[in-house]
């Protein structure tokens, strides 16, 4: 799940990793007393889930309360567009209004799950505000990464190593450690999967500063964490992938026109290669889950359905735990309730799936059966209207 | 021959008393699989369908033999059932659970690290060596006794490579479903090096998806190491990046883990990539045709 700009730091501060004085506002108004409190130069950033606000024109700096006030008026309301949020955008409601600092160095610090080792890791790089990736690409070399065990935390030698590897002055070793082990401890605290501080600035007097930050904690452990799970916006997510969440299903909104419905996350993406293979584009991932109950599958039909650009729809299922009856009734039942208009091509094997094709058989809709994961692809695609041009 | 289970194979199931851990020992068994103890504490001392029932794992191993176990418990306690297993040093600990926090897996990886347990999972279908053993949620009558060693990190998808083989006629050693998590026990290359020393399983179906970089250590090693033919699908063509496929290990980030690049590495190492889902089966005959052609 991700969070806020304003919301990380509000969570990273209390772990002693130094933060901005700053105040989040959602009027103009608001924005203008938040500066007058900060005093002198401020900035306006706006709050959305996506990297590049700055260079979309979501982030700007004002002398006073006055030009805070007339900047936040701009930014509040507006579609910010960055290469993160797709050419759709997303609408402002909120800016952080924050003290501005005297700015010597711009450093990247950032802790993930390595894959590989199993272990939380710290990384760094001097190359502060470029995106880790591209400076990954760049010089592998660059970013120094020091693993450390989820329980017994990162190492002060250990962020000792990344502080000097930054070659920060002397006076600024103490403080670049003590943000280190600060973020360390609010990862494994916060069940963060992603905690990235972009820039971490050295200021002209030698303090470490957090400017920005960004915080995606783990899903899976949302449930011990009430006070994590409150923060979600779901203004920032697409309003048929809240819907689809509300029943358990997993639902990706793509911009294709063939919707799928499968069971299992594998066999969801491969269903997806297979109608591009056949020439078509798929219009989601939708993965209704090992178990899903007739009701899910009714709910999942619907969804997909709410789509515009849907002209066929897929449905792909190894019956394992979920029957094919099950399956079958649910698609019977949510056909009926919605007036299905496009064609629907039905491939499902496994479990008690001579009963879900008599379900299918006997409801007189017309539905297309295929056979393999290969034939359905290529009827689905012939059935939204050919393939790409 | 196979890797991992055989027909003298004795599973324990942890949270056997629950819903899900009920229903699959049910059908485990069916399939053949010796159930011998369950554990849910608390319910020490009765017994469930039959199957006696143990308060904790070791008490549950020292009265039955028991050598390996299926796990069963919601996700707030599946890291804890895992170490509990890995404490009574059972060899092998297959964890089906899905969405167990990601610091938890870490947490319980730190500690299986040199010790005498073999973790698979978790969120994953099991493991099964057809008309043998069935430790795991996959539907038994899709697979069929025969030397195609099968890894995945998928489930269903699984199950659709492993019926396009049966439908083929060309039946399975041993199939193992590694689980949809970015920290799981046992890893792509972990499997294909079991396999490579199975004298029982003659081809090797490595199935992947987006995320990470498993598959490509896989491939490294097959490159080097195995004579074995190797079939590969990834799964992710299409998927964007950044977002999460359903699998919480299922992510393009920063360009990393995209299908194409695996597929390179897959393809470098002498593995028999298909584009579509649908000739994973036919891939594979089509290589061990060649295979029995060439006289070995």
């Amino acid at each position: 799940m991700k969070i806020h700009e304003y919301q990380a730091k509000e969570q990273l501060r209390p772990f002693g990793l130094p933060i901005p004085r700053g105040q989040v506002a959602a009027t103009a108004v608001e924005a203008e007393a938040a500066a007058r409190m900060l005093g002198g130069q401020v900035v306006v950033k706006a709050q959305i889930h996506a990297g590049g606000r700055g260079k979309g024109g979501g982030v700007k700096l004002a002398s006073g309360a006055t030009e805070a006030r007339a900047l936040a008026e701009k930014i509040l309301g507006m579609t910010l567009v960055t290469h993160q949020t797709g050419p759709e955008g997303r609408l402002v409601r909120q800016v952080l209004v924050e003290e501005t600092l005297p700015i010597s160095r711009e450093l990247y610090l950032g802790a993930v799950v390595d894959r590989v080792s199993g272990k939380p890791v710290m990384m760094v790089s001097a190359s502060g505000g470029m995106e880790i990736e591209e400076v990954a690409a760049k010089d592998p070399n660059a970013i120094l990464r020091e693993p450390f065990d989820a329980d017994r935390g990162l190492q002060a030698y250990q962020a000792r190593r990344l502080a000097f590897g930054l070659k920060l002055p002397a006076a600024a070793i103490h403080p670049a450690v003590q943000a280190m082990l600060a973020l360390a401890r609010a990862f494994v605290a916060l069940d963060a999967s992603l905690a990235e501080i972009n820039p971490l600035v050295l200021t002209k007097d030698d303090k470490i500063v957090a400017l920005d930050a960004k915080l995606n904690i783990d899903d899976n452990a949302l449930y011990r964490h009430p006070e994590l799970k409150a923060l979600r916006d779901i203004h920032e997510e697409a309003p048929l992938e809240v819907e689809a969440s509300r029943y358990s299903l997993n639902y990706i909104k793509l911009d294709g026109n063939v919707a799928c419905m499968v069971n299992g996350a594998g066999l969801a993406m491969a269903t997806m290669d297979i109608i591009q293979y056949a020439g078509g584009s798929p219009a989601n991932f939708l993965d209704v889950g090992g178990g899903a109950s007739q009701e899910q599958v009714r709910h999942a039909f619907e969804i997909l359905l709410k789509d515009p650009n849907v002209k066929a729809v897929l449905i792909n299922i190894f019956g394992g735990i979920l029957r094919c009856d099950t399956l079958a009734n649910g698609v019977v039942e949510a056909a009926r309730a919605v007036d299905l208009k496009v064609p629907l091509v039905i491939r499902m094997e496994g479990t008690n799936v001579e009963q879900g094709r008599e379900v299918l058989r006997a409801s007189g809709l017309p539905i297309t059966v295929a056979g393999s994961m290969k034939e359905a692809a290529e009827k689905v695609v012939a059935a939204a209207g050919g393939g790409r041009r | 021959m196979s890797i991992l289970v055989n027909k003298k194979t004795r599973v324990l199931v942890q949270g056997i008393t629950g819903r899900e851990g009920s229903f699959h020992a049910r059908m485990c068994r069916e399939y053949g699989t010796h159930i011998v103890a369950g554990v849910t504490p608390g319910k020490g001392g009765t017994t469930h369908e039959g199957t006696p029932v143990f308060d904790t794992v070791a008490e549950a191993v020292a009265a039955t033999g028991a050598d390996a176990t299926m796990i069963f418990v919601p996700p707030p306690f599946a890291a804890d059932a895992i170490l509990e297993a890995a404490a009574a040093e059972l060899p092998l600990v297959v964890c089906i659970t899905e969405g167990i926090p990601v610091l938890d897996m870490a947490r319980v990886t730190a500690v299986l690290k040199g010790g005498k347990s073999r973790l698979i999972g978790p969120n994953c279908p099991g493991i099964i060596t057809p008309g043998e053993c069935k430790m795991g949620i996959m539907p038994g009558h899709i697979h069929r006794p025969g030397k195609v060693g099968i890894v995945s990190r998928s489930g269903t998808l699984t199950y659709e490579a492993v019926h396009q083989l049966t439908l083929l006629g060309i039946g399975q050693s041993t199939a193992i479903g590694i689980g949809g998590d970015p920290i799981v026990g046992t890893s792509h290359l972990d499997a294909v090096r079991m396999f490579n020393q199975d004298p029982g399983t003659e081809a090797i179906v490595m199935i992947g998806e987006i995320g990470g970089s498993a598959e490509e250590a896989a491939a490294a090693f097959i490159r080097e190491h195995v004579k074995k033919p190797v079939v590969g699908f990834i799964a992710g063509q299409t998927a964007p990046p950044g977002r999460r496929m359903g699998h919480a290990g299922a992510i393009i980030s920063g360009g990393q883990g995209t299908a194409k690049e695996k597929m390179e590495a897959m393809r470098a190492a002498g593995i028999h990539v298909c584009v579509s889902p649908a000739e994973i089966g036919a891939t594979v005959a089509s290589v061990m045709g060649a295979k029995a052609a060439k006289g070995n």
